[in-house]
Parts: structure tokens; sequence; C-alpha cells
């Protein structure tokens, strides 16, 4: 059960069989086959909530459970062993899984997140045993590079690399830390991997400090994941007290323990620099690279940073070997990634798929297709600091590779689907807007660039655009690019620039024919009421805060455009379509 | 020295005792303290300052710096939209709009005059696929519409007029 699974009513879906398995005469005859415990996100969130029912070492899931239905579950297909056959998951949901392949989430929605024995019963801490007893730190990070595994933070930097080069720094005193503040708006990956399997992070930490020698570790968090930092909290808690972290791990000598560290809401607090200054307690913010914090980090000292899903594959990966792990995905990037899909596809949710996939596999077979058979028109990667890949390039791998050469990056997961609804100057001036407020300021192409891109986007989408604007943002990409001090600079424009490559029309059309050819601008929109289709209800009338619309009851209304303030209210309430907008 | 006063000044104490203990950092005293008072009062920072004689600009500093410190009260119920990538693509903002209108915000303005409800926004709440989604006063609403919030928006009101 994961936030979406709580908030569909997951929480009460559990009570519900717990107390009604209770209440059930048969109770005893049934208790030892039947146990009810809650598991971390299964990935497809569009379908919650999931109830997994194991019987006799069969599995059916039934999918949209709520409260309600849990009695008819426990009559027939407990008691009398018939199943629900309309309530079981269909085709949809097997081709969701079977192009996927689970490796840092093969664990989440099997292991209970909340209790270390069903970790260690499903192989947990076994990878530590083998690291800590039989290998030394360079056989560890041999490992690590021949896995070819590389950052799943967005930089994709080779983890094994990174290892290695913070190991050979002499120094008594070392750190590791886990990038838990998933910044990306729009992405959840690390979330469901905290939330589903907590102690996978704290073994991937506890592999890595003892490759590069480190005896503390932090994990920084954001504070608006109050889920995620309970059970990080309870398992760092849970594995200390069973002796998997603290002195003398596994009567092996080695010493190492974890801290947690809760954000406070700051974009830029996921660069490592920054991070570092905010464990600190200081204003998160960045400063020039070099020294890499593998030989000046936290305090001074050398320092590791890597991202929870680059930590939640360390343990398979030694437990599996380099060489399973290297066979997934393509030349350059190995393995497999987690991506958040969501948007306008079908079924949204977590996956994990091998890299070099196409993009079309994605889209069509595991998130069949688009919602409501509108068109697909892009899809948006890497957040704020990617971009739009169009439609017509959804043969395309994806890998750190291709995507680079179109223009967009792997980024940390994010996948957002747009269909013919969304505008993509609107998309890229979301994404500036968002870039601009979390820019710390301390530089200035980033501080006044974003800015003043943002300035001219928003004239643009206000129908105030001017000739030249276009190419007036190109150059101040450009610029902001190649001067910002920090990677949130030097990434901001991207969302502009792919926008503009793949999808200059529509800029064109905002600025020379003052027309938003997706409708989504407020101000180049014109609201108006089809008379032969109102039925005069009133509820428009009702909603109007200009007192735009007038009309008779059971007449068709009138909608005056002088006082129209193109909030959209009588649009969203009209049952009968008859408010249109152009 | 009237009562609020009193209290106020226990309630600081003890959070500047916690902090010597637990050797924490001036975000964790901020955090801890905004969870008391629900916001970070002037007060408590020229006090901390004094206290332990760093300059109030570092408090300021880091209180203007991240997005989750308040320095002002805020109302008593809490809309939060989350205003994430992928709530935006499906409506986000014109809920926002809406809620606003109905509670009569100005654009700049995040809370009700008689400090009812305060509308906050957010990117990303990590459950994306319920998109868009609303939190009001800890509750989730996945999937929400201007329909719903309007409905509970309106039944808050109608409570503390019950309340009063
Ligand atoms: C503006 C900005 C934001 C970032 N946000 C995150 C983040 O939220 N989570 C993360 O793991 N890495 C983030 N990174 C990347 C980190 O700086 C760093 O590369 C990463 O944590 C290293 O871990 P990895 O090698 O395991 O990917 C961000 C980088 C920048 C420039
Ligand atoms: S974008 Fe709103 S929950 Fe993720």
């Amino acid at each position: 059960m994961g936030p979406g699974g709580i908030a569909s009513g997951g929480g009460e879906v559990l009570s519900a069989f717990e107390t009604l398995l209770k209440q059930s005469n048969l109770s005893a005859e049934i208790k030892d086959r039947c146990s009810t415990h809650k598991v971390g996100c299964l990935g497809m969130c569009s379908m919650d909530v999931l109830v997994d029912l194991f019987i006799d070492g069969k599995k059916t899931t039934y999918q949209k459970v709520n409260a309600g239905m849990v009695q008819r579950i426990i009559d027939e297909h407990i008691i009398q062993g018939a199943p629900i056959a309309e309530w079981i998951t269909d085709e949809e949901y097997d081709n969701f899984y079977s192009k996927q392949i689970k490796v840092v989430l093969s664990d989440c929605g099997v292991v209970d997140p909340e209790s270390l024995a069903s970790y260690v019963a499903n192989g947990g801490y076994k990878a530590t045993d083998k690291v800590l007893k039989t290998m030394s730190p360079v056989e560890v990070t041999d490992v690590m590079t021949k896995s070819g595994l590389r950052g799943r933070g967005g930089a994709g930097f080779p983890t094994g690399l990174k290892w290695e080069t913070c190991r050979k720094v002499p120094s008594s005193q070392k750190y590791i830390i886990c990038n838990a503040d998933e910044g990306d708006p729009g992405a959840f990956m690390d979330r469901a991997v905290l939330e589903g399997n907590p102690h996978a992070v704290i073994e991937g930490m506890l592999i890595g400090a003892y490759a590069i020698g480190a005896d503390k570790g932090y994990v920084y968090v954001r504070a608006e994941y109050p889920l995620a930092v309970e059970r990080l909290s309870q398992a760092i808690k849970e594995a200390t007290a069973k002796g998997f972290l603290g002195k003398n791990i596994m009567n092996t000598g080695f010493n190492f323990s974890i801290k947690l560290k809760l954000g406070a809401g700051a974009f830029v607090c996921g660069e490592e620099t920054a991070l570092i200054a905010s464990i600190e307690g200081q204003r998160g913010m960045p400063r020039p690279k070099p020294p890499f914090p593998v030989f000046s980090g936290l305090w001074g000292k050398p320092t590791v940073i890597n991202n929870v899903e680059t930590l939640a594959n360390i343990a398979y990966i030694i437990t599996k070997g380099a060489e399973w792990y290297a066979s997934y995905g393509t030349e350059k990037s190995k393995g497999t990634k987690v991506f958040a899909l969501t948007g306008k596809v079908k079924n949204t949710g977590l996956i994990e798929v091998p890299m070099g996939i196409t993009l079309r596999e994605i889209i069509y077979d595991i998130g069949g297709g688009i919602e409501g058979g509108k068109a697909l028109k892009a899809v948006q990667t890497g957040g704020p600091s990617g971009g739009c890949i169009p439609a017509s390039m959804l043969d395309i791998n994806v890998d750190y590779e291709s995507l680079a050469k179109v223009g967009s990056i792997v980024g940390s997961g994010g996948m957002i689907v747009l269909d013919e609804d969304n505008c993509m100057v609107n998309i890229a001036k979301y994404f500036l807007a968002f870039t601009q407020l979390e820019s710390c300021g301390k530089c200035v192409p980033c501080r006044i660039g974003t800015k003043r891109l943002l300035e001219i986007l928003e004239r643009i989408t206000k129908g105030l655009g001017r000739e030249g604007d276009i190419e007036l943002l190109e150059r101040l990409s450009k610029d902001i690019k190649s001067a910002s001090l920090c990677g949130l600079g030097q990434t901001a424009p991207n969302p502009v620039l792919s926008t503009l490559n793949y999808f200059r029309d529509e800029y064109e059309a905002h600025i020379r024919d003052k027309k938003c050819p997706a409708k989504v601008c407020k101000d180049l929109l014109t609201y108006s009421i089809l008379e032969a289709v109102c039925t005069g209800c009133g509820a428009c009338k009702r909603a109007c805060p200009s007192a735009a619309i007038s009309g008779d009851k059971k007449k068709p209304h009138k909608l005056n455009a002088d006082l129209c303030v193109r909030c959209g209210a009588c649009f969203d309430v009209c049952k009968f379509k008859s408010v249109t907008k152009e | 020295m009237n009562v609020i006063f009193t209290t106020m000044h226990e309630q600081l104490t003890d959070l500047l005792v916690r902090f010597r203990e637990s050797e924490g950092n001036l975000i964790t005293l901020l955090q801890d303290t905004q969870e008391v008072f629900g916001y970070v009062p002037q007060e408590a920072v020229y006090w901390y300052a004094n206290e332990l004689d760093v300059p109030a600009s570092r408090f300021f500093g880091i209180a203007t710096f991240y997005a989750q410190f308040h320095l002002k009260p805020r109302g008593k119920n809490i809309v939060t939209a989350c205003c994430g990538t992928a709530c935006h693509v499906r409506g986000a903002e014109r809920l926002v709009n809406a809620v606003k209108r109905e509670l009569k915000l100005e654009e700049d303005q995040d809370t009700t005059e008689d400090r009812l409800i305060t509308v906050e926004k957010l990117a990303c709440l990590g459950t994306c696929s319920l998109a868009p989604v609303v939190i009001i006063n800890g509750k989730m609403f996945g999937k929400a519409t201007t329909d719903i919030l309007t409905r509970e928006i309106r039944s808050l009101k109608k409570e503390a007029k019950k309340d009063e």
C-alpha cells in the first residue's frame, strides 16, 4: 500500500479485511491460512486499491477494491473457494506487467516495509553478509564497475567509478549520503522505494560505506514525504536494534550508523553541494565544483552522494552478480530504470523497464495508450531539466545516449505523457516558472536569466508576443546554459529549447495569430454558449463570478464576452457541453 | 508580562534545550519551532538570536530560503493543491483558481481575512497517478474536481459558523 493506495482508501480496505475476518465464524479454521499485511506500492496506481489473495500458494489479484467489496471476497472466495471473476484484474493489468523487468521494485509490494524480519526472510542483508565477510572494498567497487550501474539521480555518473575515487582518497573520516530529495515535480520513484522497501536503501548505503571506508551516513529526505520518513526511521531503528547498523556489524568489526535529515522544501537542495550545505544547517546554495564532494564534501570530508534508486540496486547486484545486471540494457546504459509514467496515459503508475526499451512500448504496451482516444502529442522526460520528445519519434530507445541525442534526458525518471489538449508553450512556461522560483539566486545568469525567460513566455501566452521573441528566447537560453553555476541553471532552459525545436509552430501561432491551438492559454480564448444545445438549467449563470451570463430559466442563456473573465467556470459546470471555447 | 508571553517564553526555552541536547542545526530548530507554533514567529527568531548569539539575519536567511517555513500565521484549515507536472497537465491551475474564487482571495493572497482557510501550492506529493491531487486538512482528494472542492470548502465554512 503506497501513497496512492492510501489515498484511494487502502487503509479502509485493510481494516475491513481485518475486522470482517475476525467476525467470520470460520476465522478459527482459516486463521493460519489467512494473514493480512500491507505492502508498498505495487506499481499500477490507476487500479488502486489492489489486493493480492494467496490461497494455498495460488495468487489472485483483485483491482479497484473498496471496503464494501471485502465481505463478498471473504464469503465467496476465501470461504467457498470461488473467485469473483468480474473483480479480478483484467488483460490490461497483465500487459502492464509483461514488458517490465523488476530489480529495484522486485521486492516492493512483496516485503512488509515495516518489518525487518520480512525483509530478511526475502533474502535481505545476505549481500551485506557476503560483502563484510568475504569481499575487500576494492572487490566491491570492481563489481559495481563491471555491472555498469550509473547514478539514477539524473546525471548518470558511473557508481563504481565514484566509489573507487572516494575509496582512494586518504582520510580518517568519510561520509555516504543518500539523496532522497526527489525534487522533480511529477515523479515519485524514490518515494515508492523508500516506502516499499526501506531496508534495501539502508543495505545499499551499508555496502557503499564499506567500499569507500565511511562510518557515518545521512539520508536527506523531503519533508513532503511523511510516510517515507516514518518507514525509513523505523527501519533504521530496527536495523540498529538487530545489529545490522551500529558498532561491530555482524561481528566483523565494521561500524556504520545512519542519521535522517529532513529537507525543508527547496528543489536546488537535490544538487549535491547544496544538499551538503543544507545538512550543515545553512541555506542550501550550491558552490562551484571542483572540488568534487568525493574529495571535499560534508564538513570538508570525502563524501559519496547517491540517489535512492542507485542504492536500492546495490544489494541485488552483489547477490546476483555484475554479469546478471549488465545483461539488461544497452551497451552504455546497463540494467533497468524505474519511471513514473503519468499524464494522459491510461495506465499510470511506476514502471521498471530495461534500458533501451522503445518509448512506443512504454506508452502503448505498458501504458495502454492515450486516455479517451485522444492523439499523443509528446512525452516529457527529465522534469525541469529535461525536454519533450514529439510523437513522431516514438520509436526512440530510452537510454542515456539516445535521449540526449534528441535534446532530452533520462533524468531521475519522470515521464509525462501529453496529448493534443496540452499546450507546449504552457508546458515550457510551467517548468520555467518552477526553476525560476527555485533558483537559489547565487549566480546572475540563473537568477535573472530564468526570470527574463519566464517574462517572455508569459507575454507570449497572454497574446502579447512580438516578432523576434523566439530568437530572443533561443539566445537567452544558450547564455544561461553556458554561464550558470550549477546544474539547475545549466539545464533550466532545456524545456524551452526542446519545445521550440519541435513545436515552433505553436509558438508562432501564439505570437502571430494570438491563438492557442490546444485551447489552454486563458487570455487567448473566447467562450460562448451554443444556444441550440443549452437547456437553460442555469448552472453556468450561478457559477459565473462576473455576471457575464444571462438568460431565463429553461431558455438558452447568453454570454457577454465583454464581461467574461475567461475563468472557465461555466465550461466546467455545463453538463450538456453547450459552453464552447475557441 | 502577560500570560501568552510567559507560555511562549517557556516553549522557546524548551525548544532551545532540545536543540542543544540534540546538537541540531538552525534548520532543525526552525522546523521544531514551526511545529509548535504553526509558523515561525518573529519574536522567536529575535529571542533565539539573542540567546545563541547568532545574528537574526542567519535565521531569516534560512527561513526565507526554504519553502517549508512560514513567517506569517496560517489559517485554521489548510488546503494544499499539488501543482507538480502531472497535476499541472491535468488542470491543477484551474482548481486553484476555482478555490481562490470561492474564497474571494486575490491572486497574491493565500489566507482568508478571517484566517479560516489558507490555500497553498506544492510541487508533487508523489501521488501523480491520482492527479490532480488536493489535500484538505491532511485528507487527500485524488482526481479532484472543482465540484468536490467547492463542496468541501463550503462545509468548512459552515462548520466555522456553527462553532461561533
Ligand atoms: C538542480 C538539481 C536537482 C537535483 N535533484 C536531485 C534529486 O532530487 N535527487 C537526486 O537523487 N539527485 C538530484 N540531483 C543530482 C545530484 O546532484 C547528484 O548527481 C546525484 O544525487 C548523485 O547520485 P547518483 O550518482 O546515484 O545519481 C539534482 C541535481 C541538480 C543540479
Ligand atoms: S504532480 Fe501532483 S502528485 Fe505528483
